[in-house]
């Protein structure tokens, strides 16, 4: 047992029989070396989670900005200035990467954050079945992406799939959902909403439910109807955290790659789905492009590093 | 629900408000079940068609041609039983690194305050900052030649483990619960010469069971859930995660096994789900603010 492992290897049993807090005031050699000994220990604590912090997170993240500026030839390191991010700007896919993403974040919070909202708003309202459809918008965001995925190409089929059927039972023309460049975005957006649409929706429920209900009687006797209480006591109550949650969003799905990747083989018909990340993964794992995919990715974390910005001083206010 | 919501119970009470509530949910309730179930419903059921039924059109709603066979031809064809105990190998296995190295750390943030404390938590927390997705390239290049040791993780557990340590949230998640633990207790135990490690064990710990809870399930819907990192990482077929196996193996399978494993794959994260609902849904709340 690693539990066990660990315990007999940090615990020093010297320490364990340290006579309790002294009444007298300890000499400055004496302080000195308690205080040597609680740092000691306190990094003792800390030396797993810094290691692997500085292995796998903080020398990543330096490396990500050097590679951004050097090239690798035959084993050679050689700075190159700013040809990479030249390289990347110049790729024929550059500009369309970054309206397909841009395209699917903005169809992403339409569908992901509206319609979500819209529901727990509804939801809140219910006095049955709450827990159920709680657990229902939640069921899909439990499922192993590849599982969802694959189920909604087999779904979006031209030929077999259940949307088609569903259009002829209908008879309504039959839609070529991942093979149309015009649909296969919006497609691919509708099948991420499904997977994971249902913590937003559980995050604004918890929202809407702490909102003072003497609000709501307060603005009926003001004569507030139905749509005059939501924009003068919901949205305002629950600003922080949609605001939160929105930049969240903004953050998680301009860096989508899974859906796409596994939906359409990520370029899409005439390229329709390459999200930015996708063209990344392109540059790194396809053509060994370290250079060009660090340089593509400084320049999403810097438009992203705005987003993250803002959401950890909107956190903060809501510490306070 | 007792609290005062949207609507006025007085409203509600009325007949018009009686009418348009049972509406109202009817329909929600009835659109929920079919876009959230449905597909999971589809997803099972054609599980059990045959190939021929299982691209038929128009499909039959209740599978006439019962084959549970798909389901062990799945377990064999695509090696569900590696797959799978890969997977719970690694999650188990990337569970217990984070319990134990992350809760430490957060101990020491949190209570034995070390010099250079506040700093190393700054650089944490602003790994929070930086798109996971961009990383992944300078991560992969580190694992390929470990700094120091100079290791090549590819292929080994190691690759998903230790990466999932340096998680920040869970530091600030469990730094947030252990600075609400209240200073007299720890005061207490160490009046009695308990050592930081055993008033971690014996005090903090118990009390800290609902967020050690959030964190454990996070950490193992999180490997489970994962796909480009072990995909990257681990392109041994005899290494991989459920995940990368069935997309790997997907295109080889006829359409009714392969729906079959993913049934199959599905099972044990909405199995924890079912059990730990309540854990899951607090957690979601008390982190999903947060990110």
């Amino acid at each position: 047992m690693p539990v066990s492992g660990l315990t007999t290897r940090t615990a020093d049993p010297a320490r364990r029989q340290a006579p309790p807090h002294q009444a007298v005031p300890p000499s400055g050699g004496e302080r000195f070396a308690r205080g040597l000994r609680r740092n000691l220990t306190a990094h003792g604590f800390l030396i797993g989670a810094v290691l692997c912090f500085a292995v796998f997170s903080w020398y990543p993240m330096i490396r990500e900005f050097l590679l951004a500026f050097q090239k690798t030839e035959g084993g050679e390191v050689s700075w190159t200035g700013l040809d990479n991010l030249t390289t990347v700007v110049d790729d024929p896919a550059f500009w369309q990467a970054w309206r397909n993403t841009l395209l699917f974040t903005v169809l992403a919070l339409l569908f992901g954050f509206v319609v979500p909202f819209v529901a727990a708003i509804v939801i809140n309202e219910f006095h049955h079945a709450q827990g159920y459809l709680r657990l229902l918008v939640y069921l899909p965001v439990m499922l192993p992406p590849v599982a969802s995925v694959l189920l909604f190409k087999y779904l979006y089929d031209p030929g077999y799939g259940l949307l088609n059927e569903v259009l002829r039972f209908l008879h309504l023309p039959e839609q070529q959902w991942l093979q149309d460049a015009a649909l296969s975005m919006p497609s691919v957006v509708a099948a991420a909403t499904w997977m994971n649409m249902g913590g937003a929706a559980l995050v604004h429920l918890a929202a809407l439910q702490g909102i003072p209900g003497e609000l709501y009687e307060a603005a009926e006797l003001d004569g507030a109807g139905l749509f005059r209480k939501i924009w003068h006591v919901t949205i305002p109550q629950t600003r922080l955290i949609l605001s939160l949650m929105l930049l969240m969003q903004i953050i998680a799905t301009m860096q989508v790659f899974v859906e796409p990747f596994l939906l359409t083989g990520g370029a899409g018909p005439q390229g329709s789905t390459t999200t930015v990340v996708h063209l990344i993964y392109q540059y790194a794992f396809n053509f060994n492009n370290y250079g060009a995919a660090a340089a593509l990715g400084l320049l999403l974390l810097v438009l992203l590093a705005g987003f993250s910005a803002a959401y950890v001083r909107l956190g903060r206010a809501d510490d306070r | 629900m007792s609290t005062r919501t949207l609507i006025s119970p007085a409203q509600l009470a009325r007949p018009r408000g009686k009418a348009v509530y049972w509406t109202v949910f009817t329909l929600v309730v009835t659109g929920f079940t079919l876009v959230f179930l449905g597909p999971l419903y589809w997803m099972i059921s054609s599980g059990f068609k045959d190939s021929q039924e299982v691209i038929r059109t128009p499909p039959t709603l209740v599978p006439e041609s019962f084959t549970p066979d798909n389901y062990a031809r799945a377990w064999e064809v695509m090696d569900l039983s590696t797959l799978l105990l890969n997977t719970l190998y690694y999650a188990f296995g990337a569970l217990a690194f984070q319990l134990i190295l992350d809760v430490a750390a957060a101990y020491s943030l949190s209570r034995l305050r070390p010099v250079l404390g506040k700093a190393i938590l700054g650089m944490m927390l602003a790994t929070l900052m930086i798109p996971a997705t961009v990383l992944v390239v300078p991560q992969y290049l580190t694992v390929l030649d470990v700094p120091v040791v100079e290791r090549n993780l590819l292929n080994t557990p190691w690759v998903i483990w230790l990466p999932s340590v340096a998680n920040a949230f869970n530091i600030f998640l469990l730094k947030r619960f252990f600075d609400s633990v209240p200073g007299e207790l720890l005061d207490a135990a160490a009046m009695d010469g308990a050592s930081p490690l055993r008033t971690l064990w014996s005090i903090v710990l118990p009390i800290s069971r609902p967020i050690l809870a959030v964190v454990s399930i996070f950490a193992v819907v999180g490997i489970w859930k994962d796909f480009l990192w072990p995909m990257l990482t681990l392109p041994d077929p005899a290494k991989q995660t459920l995940n990368v196996g069935i997309y790997s193996l997907s295109s080889g399978v006829p359409v009714n096994v392969l729906i079959a494993a993913l049934t199959i794959a599905s099972l044990p994260t909405l199995l924890l789900f079912l059990v730990f609902q309540r854990n899951i849904m607090s957690g979601l709340t008390a982190g999903g603010l947060k990110g």
